[in-house]
């Protein structure tokens, strides 16, 4: 199949190393990566700050991008589900029913990673080999809005040599919400103290997740801490292999193991 | 952003909001200043974790029974949006069916309109104290304030509005006025305001129950008024509906001779029928109950049997400016069961002060702005995370995190003044809609290289508003070259 890439802005500008991963185990896979390079933003900031109206062009731009595409894969939850719930709607508002019937018929073709792998390509088996401790989050959009399920816990547990552990509070926010984080900067940071409580009472190497937002939100916060458990993409650990781990990324253990043999085991 | 409340009144642009000046539906501080005080406030914290855990993980067990909660769900929320759609017919209807049964309909427009309606009423009975059920409308419109300001006195009988009332606070939850206060403090209020109370008192929960019980009876006994708010007002047989767990209401409605109940217009259901509905969702989600211990129907009055005299009050106060919002409306069919409080993230560390407002948590972050005009509330709408646990708990389906995001909207274009914000939104837009812009702005970040010094992190230091994020998380330097950017030059060279 051919797929075209949606890195999103955040992704393409402040980690491209989840969207190298992504290309490359989906051309692992078989498929023939696009990367369409008029592509920017799915408009999501704009829309959730309360600039609606501006985020039209945002739109717009992205479903010129992306057109003719036979399916668009992206390695965020949160930019999809905007994709799916917000884009038509902010066209059709501004009085574009051109473009909301265009970005509806996109949004059909558009799908987050893990969605892709199971859903669409039928795999949970991706040949992956990622020999460490891992504890995964599921962000909030890619939970309540495009309700992946159990579907990146299910990639996961194919990956040899992944421990997976069982993350506490799983499902409560991490705190960032977009510009919820600067705005009301406090509150978020609370929030994310318990996240990080959970996440460093599994004792994971790695916390995952299917955001990179979501990650830089947690990892930012975890290595402010000097914590010695970081944040690394889905992606990311899909697209490692014996033979290449995914680049710009180091594997070796970093935080104490237990010594309780049982928590282990 | 974070504005208070803004110096001028609005432009006058449609229907009339909740007027300033009366009521608790504004508060004095912004939200993000609110909630750094009360972010600070460790036994707050701890009060509000067990019991918003005890409370949510309750629901879940019993809404988890229900085979058919989407559908029940999916049928809450449609009776609510066809009766909003007849809101009008609906109340006339309930005017009919509870005058002809022996009750007076009063129309309020709004807080001040309400609370006079009451004060006549209650002085034209002669006395000089009510009890009152357990209501958020009359918390709405500060009804207590303005009868103690003519001299009544005014005792509150659910136990968590007691608690709250005794130790001169106020509620912050919907469900449980006193969720902030534990057994100990509540033991401690108790020993301190109840006149002869046992000074043996402990902390164990029953001994604070029968503290509260026998102060309370006392007046139950002697009142000859009761003032209280409505679940439901059924409109094809002119029934109001009090749904609760302790029997203090019960004793409100029936013990005294005069009933005074002040009912938000959005609570009219036509039908009986659709309490077979709402009976089943609201107790799973509010108390985590398969059924609330005490439902009271009334319609009218009847001879020789409970109140003699029954006024009903409809109190509008920027309900119908709400429901002429066509995104916002769907808050109108809210049946506060403060499900969304219990599972809110942001509710649970900040507490319900922090809204400024009696309605607190999510459905409080899109009711208040709406039903006071989103300037007099602006900070609420931002005071979510969009995290949608509000939304998937909600027994009637209301899209809250959409609504949040429809406020936020509003008062962005409600800004007559350019801020800085807006120009830097307006301008990334403009960057984001044109490749090449956008690729000139992402090269441009990588100014940013300059102040890391070959750090992986920037700088803990920066200007607002980068520094709302790094005083407490560290953020990544950016990278020497973008993905596409990457991308295409390898892809360009390997054709």
């Amino acid at each position: 199949m051919k797929v075209a890439l949606f890195a999103t802005c955040l992704v393409d500008t402040m980690t491209p190393s989840v969207a190298h991963a992504t290309a490359s185990l989906l051309q692992r896979l078989g498929h023939e990566v696009v990367v369409p390079p008029t592509q920017a933003c799915c408009g999501q900031m704009h829309v959730n700050t309360g600039y609606r109206r501006e985020a039209v062009s945002i739109v717009a731009n992205h479903v010129r991008a992306f057109a003719g595409a036979e399916a668009i894969v992206s390695p965020s939850g949160s930019c999809v589900a905007s994709i799916h719930h917000q884009q038509a709607d902010v066209a059709r508002r501004a009085g574009d029913e051109t473009l909301a019937r265009d970005a509806e018929e996109l949004a059909g073709r558009t799908h987050e990673l893990s969605q892709f792998l199971v859903d669409v390509l039928g795999v949970t088996d991706v040949g992956a080999y990622y020999p460490h401790r891992v504890t995964y989050h599921p962000t909030c959009h890619s939970l309540r809005l495009l309700k992946v399920g159990d579907r990146p816990l299910r990639l996961l547990r194919e990956v040899r040599g992944l421990e997976l552990a069982e993350l506490p509070g799983a499902e409560q926010c991490c705190g960032f919400g977009g510009t919820f984080a600067v705005k009301n900067a406090d509150t978020s940071t609370a929030m994310l103290t318990d996240k990080m409580a959970n996440v460093l009472s599994t004792h994971a190497e790695i916390c995952t997740a299917g955001d990179a937002s979501c990650l830089m939100h947690i990892g930012g916060g975890l290595s402010r801490l000097r914590a010695g458990t970081r944040t690394v993409h889905l992606a990311e650990i899909l697209a490692s292999t014996e033979e290449a781990v995914t680049p710009h990324q180091s594997t070796k253990p970093a935080v104490s193991r237990p010594t309780t043999p049982a928590v282990t085991a | 952003m974070t504005a208070t409340v803004p110096p001028k009144a609005p432009t006058f642009l449609g229907l009339p909001t909740a007027p300033r000046g009366v009521g608790h539906l504004r508060g004095d501080q912004s939200f993000p200043d609110a909630a750094r005080t009360a972010l600070r406030d460790g036994q707050l914290r701890a009060n509000l974790g067990h019991a918003t855990t005890t409370i949510r993980n309750k629901r879940a067990k019993v809404v988890g029974e229900v085979a058919d909660w989407e559908q029940l769900r999916a049928a809450g929320k449609a009776l609510k949006a066809a009766t909003m759609a007849h809101l009008d017919e609906h109340l006339e209807e309930l005017e009919r069916q509870v005058t002809a049964r022996g009750g007076t309909v009063h129309w309020a427009r709004d807080a001040n309109e309400a609370n006079e309606i009451v004060t006549r009423l209650v002085q034209a009975t002669g006395t000089g104290e009510v009890v009152k059920v357990k209501s958020m409308a009359t918390q709405e419109i500060a009804l207590n304030e303005a009868l103690e300001a003519v001299g009544i006195e005014v005792f509150e009988t659910d136990l968590a509005e007691l608690i709250v009332q005794l130790g001169e606070d106020k509620p912050s939850h919907i469900l449980v006025p006193a969720i902030h206060k534990n057994r100990a403090e509540i033991r401690e209020i108790f020993a301190r305001t109840i006149p002869g109370v046992d000074p043996g008192l402990t902390d164990e929960p029953r001994q604070l129950a029968m503290a509260a019980r026998k102060h309370l009876r006392e007046r139950f006994l002697r009142a000859r008024v009761a003032i209280s708010g409505a679940n439901f007002g059924v409109a094809e047989t002119g029934t109001l509906t009090v749904v609760e767990s302790e029997g203090n209401g019960r004793m409100c409605l029936t013990l005294p001779e005069t009933l005074i109940t002040v009912m938000g217009i959005e609570k009219v259901v036509p039908t009986w029928r659709d309490l077979e509905v709402f009976l089943q969702l609201l107790p799973r989600s509010s108390t985590g109950e398969r059924m609330n211990p005490y439902t009271s129907t009334w319609a009218g009055v009847t001879p020789g049997d409970g109140p003699q005299e029954f006024h009903l009050v409809l109190l509008d106060n920027g309900r119908t400016a709400v429901l002429a919002d066509e995104v916002g409306r769907e808050a109108l069919h809210c049946i506060r069961c403060s499900a969304c409080l219990n599972v809110c993230p942001v509710y649970e560390r900040a507490g319900g002060h922090a809204y400024g407002s009696v309605y607190p948590g999510p459905i409080g972050a899109i009711l208040s702005p709406l039903l006071t005009g989103v300037e007099d509330n602006a900070s609420l709408p931002y005071a979510s995370s969009l995290c949608g646990a509000c939304y998937e708990v909600c027994p009637v389906a209301i899209d809250i995190p959409s609504i949040l995001v429809h406020l936020r909207a509003e008062h962005v274009e409600a800004q007559e003044k350019t801020t800085a914000e807006a120009v830097a939104f307006r301008a990334l837009a403009k960057v984001m809609s044109n490749p090449r812009l956008w690729h000139l702005a992402q090269r441009a970040s990588r100014l940013g290289r300059l102040l890391s010094r070959g750090r992986p992190t920037l700088p803990n230091a920066l200007p607002p508003p980068i520094s709302g994020w790094t005083r407490s998380r560290d953020l990544p330097t950016p990278p020497t070259s973008t993905f596409v950017e990457q991308w295409t030059r390898e892809h360009r060279s390997a054709k």
